[in-house]
């Protein structure tokens, strides 16, 4: 079927205003996704150091040298920031929220494009001025990611001034880039839905975006105004958080986790969408329970609001506040365990094909229930008071994230580089990357609980400075060969991904049989996405319809196919 | 898998490495079944020439059932782990048993303070007893610890007898313990607390009492001692 793809309206000419100064969404997306993988790549490295001076604390790290207290604790700063605020969100929200969403609704873009173009701006902004932070006199934050206060709240207790001012101001920059984004997000799927495009005829992913884009929104608003104060606290002399001027450092932590808990949903929601689109794809089935999974993802977004507090079981808070907290905590397992059985559910008697992002999204899935289930422990609050603040909840949360923005988002990465470049990636280099990341995976942080149950504490540089941790010292050292050959692992992707965007074979409009919108315009789509806006009949999954011709019945397809018409 | 966690040397220890073992064998339960499910159906359903997929679409109740059942599982477990959770809970965290001793302590950067009530059994007095990241407790006795900070936030972490606590500036917090066995044990400071937070350590020496007595003894009169050599 051969198609005419000239646009009604002429694409900007001129390298600047094509690539660079672009309010096109597929460009902003590709922006998107090089801050993220330079961040990913700088977040990896923080890892490294992190991980060969914990296996290693008397020893020089290779390649880098004597790596001190403080430059420790800048470390597991930058690396928790940047990997939670500079890759995770970008990655999984702005990357495939600004690729897909347009495409999949059948709009020709993002309902403000220059706001658009504005958030990744803002971005970029903030990623200079985190990088900047590193450089100042004094050095970067080195508060932890969290940047508790007092600690965070006065320059003389960590030594780190214009680093952490700095710090602060490159997280408001990058929520003021995402609360932009969200807007837009919202904005567009509420107006420009193309024609027969009802809500539950969207796709998984546009949902979970919606509900990311909705739970941020709501969430951020306190965090912003904590890091305003925390801000004068440092430079104007205000005490909102030091006790000797009245002030009271607990309440960072409920504003910071009253936004960071619900932001883990930010990040998770959207890897589900992935995940979902992923699995019926390569099942050829529909996702099981589609509306279902909708309003669970809605109670678990709800939910979020009321767990904060599982962070501060042992802060100081009123014990009785911990039972209240820890059934909510608890309860959270109901919407989740709802979606994770549905996706199960979702292989169940399907015609299931292991491409590269299926084996992605499956071990996405398989991963995330072991993270979610370690989660009970900490959720329960007589056992936290055991693990919390070991690297047992380092483990967990390491093994939701991960699954969520590693394999969740490389599911997306793999099945949607056709489309967003054009070029096949190759399937056997895919195939390696995804078997040597997933075996690493299991052997780091599988390994990591158990230095949690030892009792070894986050954040310490040393834990041979401890006779009750020495005993942990061969694990740390498997932990962190383990961890270096899952970074190196990376390396073959990053090749994979260069040669492919380069040499790939020469993608199809629609490679993978799929049936959502971005598949019904070329790869690359043009500029304005799509040559005609298409209308839509049916709903995103009609896999294996019984009746129809082909395994798949496409949105836009206008026929009825035979025996299916009763759809 | 027992020997990761530490030794416990507490009364209520016992308690929480049994709500870790409940959870334990509840999730280690679900983590087979539904793994075992997903790579059952990997090899199942795997793509084969000729074979179309199933459409199934998980709507209406008849085909929900097959994911609500499971869910309504994981709400039974919940309830009931939440009411296990709260009864020790309430026991750690709730009301404290009376003291048979009361220290004092105080986290800064970066070490522990213990202040001991010398013989007159009151703070603030000029017998007051004060050491350094050492604390010396009677074993069998309940003991409590009120936890300040002079500086930013440190955490009380007690490995041996699961006990922790984030010790927080312009608050007191009372945390108790009743060890069970004489001997020596690190306290760690579990929270992030700036440059030297890696060897923020400090000693619990758990006594029998005629040991703690003896030892309490030997620091009065050297306190006593010091003092009247000042007076000189």
């Amino acid at each position: 079927m051969s198609r005419d793809f000239h646009s009604v309206h002429s694409e900007p000419s001129g390298f600047l205003r094509r690539y660079v100064f672009s309010t096109d969404h597929k460009v902003i997306a590709k922006q998107y996704l090089a801050l993220s993988m330079f961040w990913g790549l700088f977040g990896g490295a923080t890892a490294y150091l992190i991980r060969w001076q914990l296996a290693r604390p008397e020893a020089e790290v290779p390649g880098w040298g004597y790596v001190s207290p403080d430059v420790y604790n800048a470390l597991v700063t930058m690396h928790g920031t940047i990997m939670v605020f500079f890759v995770a969100m970008p990655f999984l929200l702005a990357v495939f929220g600004n690729f897909l969403i347009p495409l999949m609704i059948g709009a020709r873009d993002m309902a403000f494009p220059r706001l658009n173009m504005l958030s990744v701006w803002v971005f970029f902004l903030a990623s200079v001025t985190l990088l900047a932070s590193i450089f100042v006199p004094g050095g970067p934050a080195s508060a932890g990611w969290t940047g508790y206060p007092p600690l965070s709240a006065k320059p003389e207790y960590t030594g780190v001034d214009w680093g952490l001012n700095l710090w602060i101001l490159a997280l408001a920059l990058e929520f003021a880039s995402f609360l932009l984004g969200g807007i837009n997000f919202l904005t567009t799927v509420m107006n420009l839905r193309a024609p027969g495009m009802t809500f539950f005829r969207l796709p998984m992913l546009v949902w979970m975006q919606l509900i990311a884009a909705v739970v941020f929104m709501i969430s951020v608003g306190p965090l912003i105004a904590g890091a305003v104060m925390l801000l004068l606290d440092r430079i104007a002399g205000t005490t909102f958080y030091l006790p000797e001027g009245g002030g009271e450092p607990l309440l960072w932590q409920h504003l910071f986790w009253f936004f960071g808990h619900p932001e883990v949903y930010v990040i998770l929601l959207p890897a589900f969408g992935i995940i979902l689109d992923v699995m019926s794809v390569f099942s050829r089935k529909p996702v099981f329970g589609y509306r279902p999974i909708i309003y669970a993802s809605l109670v678990a977004g709800f939910l979020s609001f009321v767990v904060w507090a599982h962070h501060q079981y042992i802060s100081g808070l009123d014990p009785r506040l911990a039972m209240p907290f820890s059934v909510t905590t608890i309860l959270i397992s109901v919407p989740f365990s709802f979606v994770v059985f549905s996706m199960i559910a979702t292989l169940w008697g399907g015609s299931i094909q292991f491409t590269t992002p299926m084996l992605f999204a499956v071990g996405s899935l398989g991963v995330f229930i072991f993270g979610g289930l370690t989660g009970i422990f900490n959720g329960s609050a007589p056992f936290d008071i055991y693990i919390h603040d070991t690297y047992f909840v380092v483990a967990h949360f390491h093994s939701t994230l991960i699954s969520a923005v590693f394999f969740g988002g490389l599911a997306g990465l793999y099945f949607w580089f056709p489309k967003m470049f054009g070029r096949m990636m190759n399937e056997t280099l895919g195939k390696i990357h995804f078997w040597l990341t997933f075996a690493c995976f299991i052997l780091v942080f599988g390994p990591m609980h158990l230095l949690g149950l030892g009792g070894m504490m986050r954040r310490i540089a040393n834990p041979l400075q401890y006779d009750f941790l020495k005993p942990l010292e061969p694990l740390n050292l498997f932990i962190t060969i383990a961890a270096t050959v899952l970074i190196l692992s990376q390396v073959i992707f990053v090749v994979n991904f260069v040669v492919s965007l380069v040499r790939g074979k020469a993608a199809a409009s629609n490679p993978w049989k799929a049936n959502t919108l971005e598949w019904a315009t070329a790869s690359p789509p043009p500029h304005e996405n799509f040559e005609k806006i298409p209308s839509v009949y049916r709903g995103p999954y009609e896999y294996s319809v019984p009746g129809a011709s082909d395994d798949w019945l496409p949105q836009d397809r206008p026929l009825a196919d035979a025996g299916a018409a009763a759809r | 898998m027992s020997s990761w966690l530490p030794r416990n040397v507490s009364t209520f220890g016992g308690d929480v490495d049994g709500i870790f073992w409940l959870i334990f064998y509840m999730t280690a339960a679900w983590f087979v079944l539904t793994e075992g499910l997903i790579v059952y159906f990997a090899f199942r359903f795997r793509r084969r020439v000729g074979r179309r997929a199933a459409y199934v679409t998980g709507s209406g109740w008849k085909q929900l059932s097959w994911v609500l059942v499971p869910v309504a599982v994981v709400i039974v477990l919940d309830v009931f782990l939440d009411l296990r959770g709260a009864e020790v809970w309430a026991r750690i965290k709730g009301q404290p048993p009376p003291p048979a001793l009361v220290v004092r302590g105080t986290g800064k950067q970066f070490n522990w303070e213990f202040t001991f009530p010398g013989r007159d059994g009151s703070f603030d007095t000029p017998d007051d007893l004060h050491v350094e990241n050492n604390l010396h407790v009677p074993a069998g006795k309940v003991i409590h610890v009120v936890l300040t900070s002079k500086d930013v936030i440190h955490s009380f972490f007690l490995p041996h007898l699961r006990l922790k606590q984030d010790v927080v500036p312009g608050r007191q917090i009372t945390v108790w313990f009743e060890a069970t066995q004489p001997g020596e044990y690190e306290i760690p400071c579990a929270e992030l607390c700036g440059f030297g937070h890696s060897g923020m350590k400090g000693m619990l020496y758990v006594h029998t009492q005629q040991d703690f007595d003896k030892w309490l003894a030997e620091r009065l009169a050297e306190t006593d001692a010091l003092a009247a050599r000042k007076q000189r």
